[in-house]
């Protein structure tokens, strides 16, 4: 049992759904981050997905993007990352799970990188370049240290695809509300309820739904229908606000603590 | 040693295998959101090139709209100068549009027609590739939307023209260094939100499978050509071939026959750059490591966290920090050697053949020309070499010149 099936235990016996930000890790500097989960966190967020900056995703919007860039410009390196999350990940209730490209990952090597995050207090992995075909060795290696390997499942993914994914998945399933990158939207795609509803009938997983989540509307909305939340760009974007507009750290602190406040009552009540 | 046709197929013409791997490279190391439309474009492609109609659809645009087939000349003031083997050029410059870049766009802008997509989108670097997708989305009245780097829109005005007189909607790219790289980004991007109806024309054997496949087939006439006329001129094969290797499609499509079929010794010319820093070339094959990049798992120039490196070439059509995954195979293997030539090697001969020939090479051909120059002083009077000239060099003018004053060379 990893952090992450722990969590979604407890929360289905309180009735609650899961709300999980996305931060950038290193944006604007590390320490920020640091300060940042520890006030999400206290916030009541119940998991932490922390970007790790790659110079290519292709998977992400302008507003991470550039949150990427921004942390690369200042060289954030893994090795300040994973230093970090030791530090701070033994002080939070909530479980961290990395978002990361397989290009990184391949890089360090398989078996380095989990056992450099598992070291560091991260329970997991979001690798959104590595599709289920892809992603046997390193699935077989992270089920073995349990570890939760997050795997997508998308509007264009068939059903019968859907269903081997949600098979090799471990911890919960990212569902991805839209096909396209990420980013905030103001509507829900009509399908969305369907798909999810379907999806649950199909896997004992948690279904988490992430892309394009960015009002409490959006959280009322899908709360009857999914395990959890993700949001990234609502979130990213006002932590920009810290470099763009010169706001300072605490006020950004705050900023994302309130919203994410806002979101958790949407979702809980 | 005489080369010869092999007794019977290389093992190496049946790749890629199910997976999409050239040995161990190539991959599909991409979102789920693209998985269903890059099933439906291998699909798609298996059958168009089973499918008769199809291929002869392609043949006759190939021989009307393109021109060819290309001619192979022979370079005789280049040779004297060099007092080696013959040199010999496929001209893939003399192809409507002026670059091999062509014969790939216009198969797959046919597989576009036969998916039933109505919108195509492409990157470009050199602006070849935007200007080979624009002339075939005009050709066939499809809307055409071409990501390009806003350094290389800079580098590449001559090409920006075409394109936008053709048609196409040219795209800035603002991210990162910039180049190519960031265009594949943005392409790769704007297709994960617009899949349902718009098929991405990637411009080389890079990306995920079934591109590097795709790409590499529509390119095989380059070398399927070389062959027969080689046989035709010659009465026999040549003794070594040489291309440039950005991504490598035109490398990969003048190969691949030599490959499947024979054992003549092949060479790939990476750029330079200035030197081997990192940053100051874009030879990944000779200076990288194997890693993943844009969809597939091949040599890459990364740093030890696995973000990608910056690259240098004076050549935007060579300006990547990747390549193609059949081309890591072949270097893995020893098919192929990997060669790197510098930016003022490659200069220098743009300079040269200018003057002994009459003909301006692209820059990125330019490099292979150089490296086919030491690999033709390096073998005797009766030997032949030919040389990919990938493209024309009309579009590289404005940038020699001021990469030569830069240099303080005038």
């Amino acid at each position: 049992m990893s952090a992450i099936d722990d969590l979604f235990k407890q929360l289905e016996t309180e009735g609650k759904k899961a709300f999980m930000p996305f931060i950038t890790a290193g944006d604007p500097n590390i320490e920020f981050s640091g300060e940042l989960l520890q006030s999400l966190d206290q916030a009541g967020c119940h998991l932490a997905e922390l970007g790790i900056p790659y110079s290519d995703p292709i998977a992400d919007g302008p507003v991470i993007q550039a949150s990427y860039t921004r942390a690369l410009n200042k060289k954030i390196k893994l090795e300040s990352i994973f230093g970090m999350t030791t530090k701070i990940a033994p002080k939070l209730k909530m479980p961290i799970v990395s978002m990361v490209s397989y290009a990184i990952i391949y890089r360090q090597g398989m078996d380095n990188y989990l056992k450099n995050a598992i070291a560091a207090g991260i329970s997991g992995a979001i690798v959104p370049d590595m599709p289920v075909d892809e992603s046997a060795v390193f699935a077989k290696k992270c089920r073995a240290l349990d570890f939760s390997l997050i795997q997508m499942i998308t509007p264009t993914t068939s059903k019968e695809r859907a269903v081997e994914i949600a098979r090799q998945a471990s911890g919960f399933i990212y569902y991805v509300s839209i096909a396209g990158i990420t980013g905030e939207r103001n509507a829900l795609p009509p399908e969305l309820i369907e798909n999810l509803k379907w999806l649950k009938t199909q896997t004992d997983l948690p279904i988490c739904v992430g892309f394009g989540i960015s009002q409490p509307a959006h959280a009322v909305a899908l709360r009857e229908v999914a395990d959890g939340m993700i949001v990234g760009s609502a979130i990213v974007r006002r932590i920009a606000a810290a470099e763009e507009d010169g706001k300072s750290n605490q006020a950004v602190i705050d900023d994302v603590a309130s919203f994410a406040k806002e979101m958790l009552t949407a979702i809980n009540g | 040693m005489p080369t010869s046709f092999l007794k019977q197929p290389s093992p190496d013409a049946a790749l890629p295998d199910s997976n999409g791997r050239f040995g161990e490279f190539g991959g599909r190391f991409v979102p789920e959101t693209l998985v269903a439309a890059l099933d439906q474009l291998e699909e798609e492609y298996l059958q168009a090139k089973q499918d008769p109609e199809f291929q002869s659809q392609l043949d006759l645009l190939l021989r009307d709209f393109v021109g060819r087939a290309s001619p192979l000349y022979f370079a005789k003031r280049l040779t004297e100068k060099c007092g080696g083997a013959q040199i010999w050029f496929k001209r893939e410059d003399l192809n409507h549009t002026g670059a091999h870049k062509i014969n790939s766009t216009i198969g797959q802008a046919l597989l576009t027609l036969r998916m039933g997509k109505t919108r195509v989108i492409a990157e470009t670097g050199a602006g070849q590739h935007g200007v080979a997708t624009a002339t075939a989305c005009a050709h066939f009245g499809l809307p055409c939307i071409v990501y390009m780097g806003e350094e290389d829109v800079r580098r590449q005005a001559p090409n920006v023209r075409s394109m936008r007189s053709m048609g196409a909607e040219i795209r800035p790219v603002t991210t990162g260094s910039r180049t190519l790289r960031d265009a594949v980004n943005e392409a790769m991007r704007d297709w994960m939100g617009s899949v349902k109806d718009t098929h991405y024309i990637l411009g080389s054997v890079v990306g995920p499978h079934p591109f590097p496949m795709i790409v590499r087939d529509f390119q095989a006439v380059i070398g399927r050509e070389t062959i027969s006329q080689s046989q035709e001129r010659f009465g026999r094969l040549p003794d070594a071939v040489v291309a440039c290797v950005g991504g490598g499609s035109n490398a990969a499509g003048m190969f691949y026959p030599f490959v499947a079929d024979t054992d003549v010794p092949l060479i790939g010319v990476e750029a330079g750059g200035f030197d081997n820093e990192p940053g100051h070339h874009a030879s990944s094959l000779t200076y990288g490591k194997p890693g993943v990049l844009h969809g597939s798992f091949s040599y890459v120039l990364q740093d030890g966290d696995g973000q990608t490196d910056d690259v240098h070439s004076a050549s935007a059509g060579l300006d990547y920090p990747g390549v193609g995954p059949e081309h890591s195979h072949w270097k893995k293997t020893e098919r192929v050697e990997y060669r790197s030539c510098r930016d003022d090697e490659a200069l220098d001969t743009f300079d040269l053949i200018a003057k002994t020939e009459g003909i301006l090479p692209a820059l990125e051909s330019s490099h292979a020309i150089a490296k086919g120059m030491e690999v033709a002083s390096e073998r005797g009077k009766d030997e032949i070499v030919v040389v990919c000239l990938s493209g024309r060099g009309d579009k590289d003018a404005d940038e020699i010149q001021r990469l030569r004053s830069e240099k303080g060379h005038h």
